[in-house]
């Protein structure tokens, strides 16, 4: 009894000896860096819920209003208007056409990477891919409102001020993660795809088209859904293109703004508290639970891929 | 390298805590503050030591921060840092303690804030300015209304060439645009236009666009890339605003909560004295606050000194 007693205070003493080695050690700092994100992520989210829901609970801002009133007077004390709609639909529709033009060019990047030519191309395609992950979206806002306003006030008139302005930013900003992504899709489907299909005598462009693409379907809309995610969340260099007026846009040549240019456009300027301010928490929260329905549309376009 | 190794564990450890550290920047400053003016009130007389920090209205930050530079040069043990962030950014952070000086294109009272002591450093003129191909100097305060408000759309109906008006706004709930709507349109709605919220870009807008008219400060009127509108044939100088003739502009206000500590106070002194507001306020594109022969209160009530 006593024998073991020592020799269970020995192990305990060893065990201490592991834990100054690093086992244990290593492990709460893995434990706590996962935690720490946790709890980052969840803070956030209930702030934002907290301060989100603010103008509805305490400014009697009704959510119908603020999610179709076409109307944004936030700063008229008698008569205030929360109507984001445009704002809503500008975000939405700058999203979904920079993803229509971003989306080809970049899948096509990726097929040529891939498939055309793997060795050079890649070499060629990848840095360039990585430079403009590089340029900060100040820099594409600034680029966009020197040289791309203009030009399309030269040749399709208008202001230049538009949503087309802002959809080709928005495309050059997510091409790179579409690219990435899509070559990545298309690098890890198995080589017995191509050869089956060159075995039954497919040209190299059939193969691309009626085996290799479908086959990588769910990956690429993945990648087309993050990059509209990213594109959702860009707030300053689509500010300084697309002309931030509160009218909802009739054509893509009438300048739009979008959930996160008035944000950051009104931020500095209302103060903490005020209605003025909780109304763009509530953009806010709207920005998240959107991006929220993106997540949602990712996991479940995986999830398929899983089963093919 | 098995001496890295071993060191390698504590030096994530404690980068990991200083980001939790910076995560926490908020409280950590407020912290300071309040050691920054403990020490100033205690130390009674001679040399002031200290930080201030201070924060709000972008058109301001430059003058502060020059005069801030300009202080610590004379009071070596005093620190002091002047962010931007906004008017309402520095009037809430102001009136939460989370600074000690707030800085504001706008009177608290219209933002619904009170208990802060107001103090006035500098004037700041705003005027009309258009696109130069306009080719338009001078504009009737009626038709600027008009202008603004949309029932004139083309700038042949006041003279100019066919070319449609288009309207370079400020954010609903700026100080700029709150100032312009109420002296320059008599409080009129304008209509919608392109928004934009910082000076420089308005400035490159209304350069680059033809036929676009907004407003600036007297402070970025100082080339050619922009023509400044006479209103009603009155010139927008710096002697007009001073003696009560050009209608438009607004006082920079530097918010304390409550009566200023012995710190702040010396700073706020500092501001007016000769030295700031006949050399750095001017330099800037300021007016000093000394040469105004015209005042006005919270409720835009003028009266002559």
């Amino acid at each position: 009894m006593l024998d073991q007693t020592a020799l269970a205070k020995e192990q305990l003493l060893k065990s201490k000896k592991v834990w100054t080695n690093g086992e244990v050690r290593g492990k709460i700092v893995v434990y706590a860096c996962a935690y720490f994100m946790i709890f980052a992520a969840i803070s956030i989210v209930i702030f934002l819920g907290f301060k989100g829901l603010q103008s509805f609970t305490k400014n009697g801002v009704s959510i119908l209003e603020f999610l179709t009133g076409s109307t944004w007077k936030p700063a008229d004390h008698s008569n205030p208007q929360y109507g984001a709609f445009p704002f809503i639909a500008g975000s939405l529709a700058v999203t979904l056409l920079s993803a229509f033009i971003a989306a080809p060019l970049g899948i096509g990047g990726a097929i040529f990477m891939t498939e055309i030519a793997p060795s050079w191309g890649k070499k060629l395609l990848q840095p360039v891919i990585e430079l403009l992950v590089g340029i900060p979206s100040v820099v594409y806002g600034f680029i966009g409102l020197t040289v791309l306003v203009p030009f399309v006030r030269w040749t399709f008139g208008g202001l230049g001020f538009s949503l087309l302005s802002g959809m080709i930013v928005l495309s050059i900003m997510i091409l790179p993660t579409i690219t990435s992504i899509a070559t990545d899709a298309f690098e890890s489907l198995p080589n017995s795809l191509r050869e089956g299909a060159y075995a039954v005598g497919a040209t190299r462009w059939q193969t691309i088209r009626s085996v290799l693409i479908p086959a990588a379907l769910p990956n690429l809309l993945t990648a087309v859904v993050l990059g509209m995610a990213r594109a959702f969340g860009e707030a300053l260099a689509v500010q300084m293109v697309i002309g931030n007026v509160k009218d909802l846009p009739h054509s893509l040549l009438d300048p739009s703004a979008t959930l996160t240019t008035i944000i950051t456009l009104s931020m500095g300027e209302t103060t903490f508290g005020s209605s003025e301010n909780n109304i763009l928490w509530a953009m806010g929260l709207l920005l998240l639970l959107i991006s929220f329905i993106f997540i949602l549309l990712i996991r479940y376009l995986s999830s398929r891929r899983k089963i093919s | 390298m098995k001496r890295l190794k071993k060191f390698s564990l504590p030096a994530i450890l404690s980068a990991v805590m200083i980001i939790t550290a910076a995560c926490s920047g908020g409280t950590s400053t407020d912290k300071t503050n309040q050691t920054g003016k403990n020490n100033a009130s205690s130390a009674q007389g001679k040399e002031l030591t200290g930080s201030l920090v201070i924060s709000g209205s972008t058109a301001l930050q430059p003058l502060v921060s020059a005069a801030g530079e300009e202080f610590m040069n004379q009071h070596p043990k005093v620190s002091i840092q002047v962010n931007g962030g906004g008017s309402g950014t520095g009037l809430s952070q102001v009136s939460q303690g989370a600074v000690q000086i707030g800085n504001s294109d706008v009177f608290a009272e219209e933002k619904n804030i009170s208990g802060l002591t107001d103090h006035k450093v500098a004037v700041v003129g705003i005027t009309a300015a258009v696109n130069p191909k306009v080719g338009i100097k001078d504009i009737k305060k009626a038709d600027l209304i008009k202008v603004f408000t949309g029932k004139i759309t083309n700038w042949k109906e006041l003279g100019g060439p066919d070319q449609k008006i288009t309207l370079v706004n400020r954010p609903e709930s700026s100080g700029t645009r709150a100032i312009f709507d109420k002296l320059a349109l008599d409080g009129a709605k304008p209509a919608e236009g392109i928004t934009q919220d910082a000076s420089n870009t308005v400035k490159k807008i209304i350069a680059e666009t033809p036929g676009a008219i907004g407003y600036l400060a007297f402070s970025y009127l100082n080339d050619q890339s922009v023509t400044p509108l006479s209103i009603d044939g009155v010139a927008p100088t710096a002697e007009n605003v001073q003696s009560g003739k050009f209608p438009v502009w607004a006082y920079e206000h530097m918010y304390t909560k409550g009566e200023p500590t012995e710190l702040e106070k010396a700073f706020l002194d500092f501001m007016m004295s000769k030295e700031v507001q006949s050399t750095m306020v001017t330099k800037q594109g300021y007016l000093p606050m000394t040469k105004m022969q015209v005042e006005r209160d919270a409720q835009g009530n003028v009266t002559t000194k």
